[in-house]
Formats: structure tokens, sequence, C-alpha cells
């Protein structure tokens, strides 16, 4: 098989005397959607935090393409290829829709200098439009981010993590309080970024419906640790699982 | 508002700034003098607090800095533009090491820390007489010799003033209009989201003291030469204060804010000399009541005015919880 995009070893992270993380491992291939669940207080949110750099992990190591990105800071890694989205609404509320497109993509054009003196839209302005047009956004060009609705929001917070053209994204419970229409708008847009640009994703999330018709491997955390993993239906099915959400 | 009405106030505004000193006083052009140099004090703390939102209560020990050093060179017999230059990068320098503390504080305990540097400059100045002449200071600053171009009347130097007022406020418009204009005001509503997109953080907050302190600094040498004379009480905290009013009444993050905020703080109280003993009640009251009504300050008073006959989105206050991650 080839090299993982995504390897995550031994991760451990602990809270004063809480366990959050106790030593979780999985690759993620190219191209692949992995779904990441679990109940509330299962470590979901942590781990994606020391993935990102967000955290310190207390032992382990994360490889993106085979390189040691631990404890690297969220710019660089975002530089390395590496994009996210954040469970809470996390656009530029005072900047326009356009703008957020471009920022988003910026630092990954030419040099701290030459965005200094160059284009005010460091040559973005294509980019940024056929992004918007792929998130169905181009009526809200030019509206303020934090006018949006939170469906459109979400949108947006997505677009922003796919401008500069990431290898891999973490999405961070992307379909918290969206809407039946946006959900869906949103999932078929997810899908369809993937199959187009052979993108991989690692998606938290708490919509069962979302990850299983999205997804195409799932894992499951429950007190820190892994306690399935398999394709959703395999999940679906299966009775640790259903014991762990319905605390039997 | 429309790029051809901004172009045509811009126009109108750099007409009556040429125009307005023609067959005043002294003392006026003096004030007027002040109100371009306040600017471009205000322009840089806006650049610092406005655009990328870092607290700072030292913006005039960095005029004092670009101050003694132009005026230390220019008695030596160094010539301004050879002075300044020297001390806007010896503010640029300082400035930088200034916005290391802003990475480990926020908010109020940044306020203390810039003002804590802005009371270290000032006893460094008080105290070392061998350099600054202490509470004395220095005296007989010469003015820029610029060939046929005298700068000694006031007229003179208010144009030359004007000048690199100008020059200064292209070079911001530059820089707020530029990719690194998006990454400061990203660092001011979202750092964490911003650090996530790729935006160094740490660099771009280093660059936003940096650089509004260098519009310290040559504030500080405009004054230098305004003034032609220079003692520490000039640079103490109250008038750090001063330039942080400005940019707060003229409008935080606005690119016009600092201009309206220094006439406002400079120009009123002058203007208000008429009422004798109440002009400083008058203009405080004024001051309270406008920042109670429009925090956003002056150009935010506009924004309101226009809001209320045309209809235009605004930033939903209920959605911004993401806008809080800290």
């Amino acid at each position: 098989m080839s090299q993982p995009v995504l390897s995550v070893r031994s991760i451990v992270k602990t809270f004063g005397g809480i366990k959050a993380v106790r030593g979780v491992s999985f690759d993620v291939h190219k191209g692949e959607i992995l779904g990441l669940i679990g109940p509330n207080g299962s470590g979901k949110s942590t781990l994606f935090n020391c993935i990102l750099g967000q955290l310190e992990p207390d032992a382990g190591q994360v490889h993106v393409y085979g390189r040691d990105v631990s404890g690297l800071r969220p710019s660089k890694l975002n530089r390395l290829g590496v994009g996210r989205t954040f469970q809470q609404l996390s656009v530029f509320p005072k900047m326009s829709v356009f703008d957020n497109i471009v920022l988003a993509g910026q630092e990954h054009r030419g040099t701290m200098l030459s965005r200094l003196f160059g284009p005010s839209d460091a040559g973005l302005t294509a980019d940024a439009e056929r992004m918007i047009s792929f998130f169905r956004l181009d009526h809200l060009r030019g509206t303020l981010a934090g006018s949006l609705s939170y469906g459109q929001q979400k949108l947006l917070d997505a677009a922003m993590a796919f401008m500069a053209g990431p290898a891999l994204v973490l999405l961070d419970e992307p379909a918290g309080g969206v809407n039946l229409t946006m959900l869906a708008h949103l999932r078929e847009r997810l899908a369809a970024y993937n199959a187009e640009h052979g993108t991989t994703f690692v998606v938290i999330e708490h919509n069962m419906e979302f990850v299983m018709s999205l997804c195409t491997r799932v894992i499951v955390l429950a007190e820190g640790a892994v306690i399935a993993e398999g394709t959703p239906d395999e999940i679906r099915s299966n009775q640790t699982v259903i014991d762990a959400y319905l605390g039997g | 508002m429309a790029a051809w009405l901004r172009r045509i106030l811009i126009v109108a505004l750099i007409t009556l700034a040429i125009a307005a000193p023609l067959g005043q006083g002294n003392y006026i052009i003096y004030v007027m003098t002040s109100w371009l140099v306040f600017s471009v004090a205000a322009m840089g703390l806006n650049l610092t607090l406005g655009y990328a939102g870092q607290i700072s209560l030292a913006q005039a020990s960095f005029m004092a800095i670009g101050a003694y050093t132009t005026a230390l060179l220019t008695l030596a017999g160094w010539h301004w533009l050879a002075a300044m230059p020297l001390g806007v990068l010896a503010c640029f320098v300082v400035g930088f090491g200034l916005g290391y503390p802003a990475l480990r504080v926020k908010g109020h305990f940044l306020a203390f820390v810039t003002l804590a540097f802005n009371t270290l400059v000032f006893l460094v100045l008080r105290n070392e007489e061998w350099l600054t002449g202490g509470t004395y200071g220095l005296v007989g600053i010469p003015r820029p010799n610029l060939g046929l171009f005298s700068t000694m009347r006031s007229l003179p130097f208010y144009y030359f003033t004007l000048t690199v007022t100008i020059i200064a406020a292209l070079a911001m418009w530059g820089i707020v209009r530029s990719p690194w204009g998006r990454a400061f005001r990203a660092l001011r509503e979202n750092p964490i989201r911003a650090e996530s997109l790729g935006v160094d953080t740490r660099r771009i907050t280093l660059l936003a003291f940096a650089i509004g302190s260098m519009y310290g600094g040559l504030a500080g040498a405009l004054i230098a030469s305004l003034v032609q004379f220079i003692e520490p009480g000039s640079f103490g905290l109250a008038h750090s204060l001063r330039i942080l009013l400005m940019v707060a009444v003229g409008g935080a993050g606005y690119f016009f804010g600092p201009f309206l905020g220094a006439g406002v703080v400079i120009l009123l109280p002058e203007i208000l000399r008429f009422t004798e003993g109440y002009y400083l009640i008058i203009y405080a009251v004024l001051v309270i009541v406008m920042l109670i009504f429009v925090p956003t300050g002056m150009i935010g008073m506009w924004g309101r005015i226009r809001d209320r006959f045309i209809a235009r989105p605004v930033a939903r206050a209920d959605l911004q919880q993401g806008a809080q991650l800290k």
C-alpha cells in the first residue's frame, strides 16, 4: 500500500489526572474520507488538536507524507498542505466573503516581501472566484462574512480550508448546527471536492447520517481509545459501538 | 464608499490642507503642523491597534526615540534627510523587540507592558544627561535645509511636513491594501483561525508593532524640527494616551481615522478657546459623549448616519462566537 497521507502513532494526552487520549494510532491514505466518531468526552477534539499542533501531545508522533510534524505550529502545518475547519464558526466576520477566501490562500503565494509589494489580491482573484462558485456562494461574494447565516458561514469555513489546495483537510464537526437543506448541500460539495481533487479528509462529527453517507471508513473513540474501526456498515452493526453510545 | 467619491474627497482634502494656512499667523500654522505630525504618529498606532488589534500605550516613546535620534544627529551636523531614516530604523528595531511580549500577553496585560516601556524610555531620557540633556533637553535643533526651499519659516515647514505626511499616508495605504493588511485584520479578528490558514501570527504581530513604531519615529523626527527643542516631558505616558485618544476618536481600524482624531484632539481645543476658561471642560465632555454614543469613532458616526438611510449588510453579533476563540 502507498505511503499514508496522515499517520498518527501512539498519541497520548493528559490534562491533570485525566487521560483524554490513550495511545491512539491510525493511518489515512490518499483520497480517503475517514470519520472519527465517539460519544462526548471520548477525546476526538483533543486528538484533533494534537494532530493539528494546537495542543502538544505528551507522547506519540504525527507524520504527514512520512514527515514528522509533531509539535509543528499550525501555520507551518498549513503550509505543508494540511487544512482544517473549526467546530465553532471561524470566519473573519468583518471581511467580505471574497477577502476571507483570498486570505485563506495568500500565505501560499510568493514571499513575505512579494506579498507586501505585489497585488492586493496576491494574484488569487481567479482561484477565489472558482472556489466561491464551487461552494455556490457567488451571490454573497462582496457580503461581510459576519452577516451570513450560520449554514453559509459553515460553507465559507469549508471553502477557506480548501483554498490553498491542501492534500489533507481535517473537518471538526462541519455539520454542527446546520439545517437539513444546507447539510445535504455541504455533504454533496465535500464529496464532489474529494472526487475531483482526491483530497484526503478526516471528519469529526456527531451527525451519524452525515458521517455514514460521506465517509469511506470510520474510527470510533471511547474514553480516549479506539474501540472499533471499519466501513460505515460495519460500524453501524458493531455491538461495542452501540454499547458505548448507549452507555451499556 | 465608491472609489470615485473617495478620490474626489482626497483631492479636496489635500487642496484644503494646501490652502488653509495661507494668510494665517505663525501660531495657527504651528497648530496645523502639529496636527499633521500627530496624524503620522496616530497612523502608526492605528496600524498596531486598529488594524492588528494589539494595544500599545507606548507610541509617545517611539516619537521620543525618533526625535532624540534625529536631534542628536542633526545637532552633530547631519542632514535631516539622513538623520530621520536612522531614527525611524531605530524605532523599527525597538518596536520589533517590544512586540515580543505581545506574543505572550494580551489585552490589559499587554497595555501594562507597553506602559512600562513608555516609562522606561522617559526615565532613560531624563537620567542619561550626558546624551539627552536630561530635564533640560536639547535645544537649537536645526530644520531641514532643502537648498532653494528653506524650511526655517513656519509656512514652508508646514508644506514640508504636509509632503512627508502624504508620502507616509501613501505608504500606509499600500500596506493596509496589501495581503499584509489582510493578515493584520485577520490577526485582530481571529488569530487562531489566521494561524490555521498559514498566517505566521508571530511574525505579523511583531511587524504590526515595528511598522507602527516607525510612524511614531517619523512623527518624532518632525516634531523635533518643528519645535526645535525637545525634553523628556514631551514624550511621557500622557502623550501616549493622547495619541490613543486620537485613534479612538477618529475610528480605530479606519484609514482616515487618525487624521480626524488628531484633528479633534489638536484642533478642537484651539477652536474652543473663545469659551475662555471653559474650553477644556467642553472639550472633555464632547469627547466623553462621543465615545459613549459612537465608540467606533468619527468614521463610525458617519457609518451610523449612512446606515440610517442606506440599507446594507452588517456583521451579525449573534454568530460571532468563532471570532472570540482564544
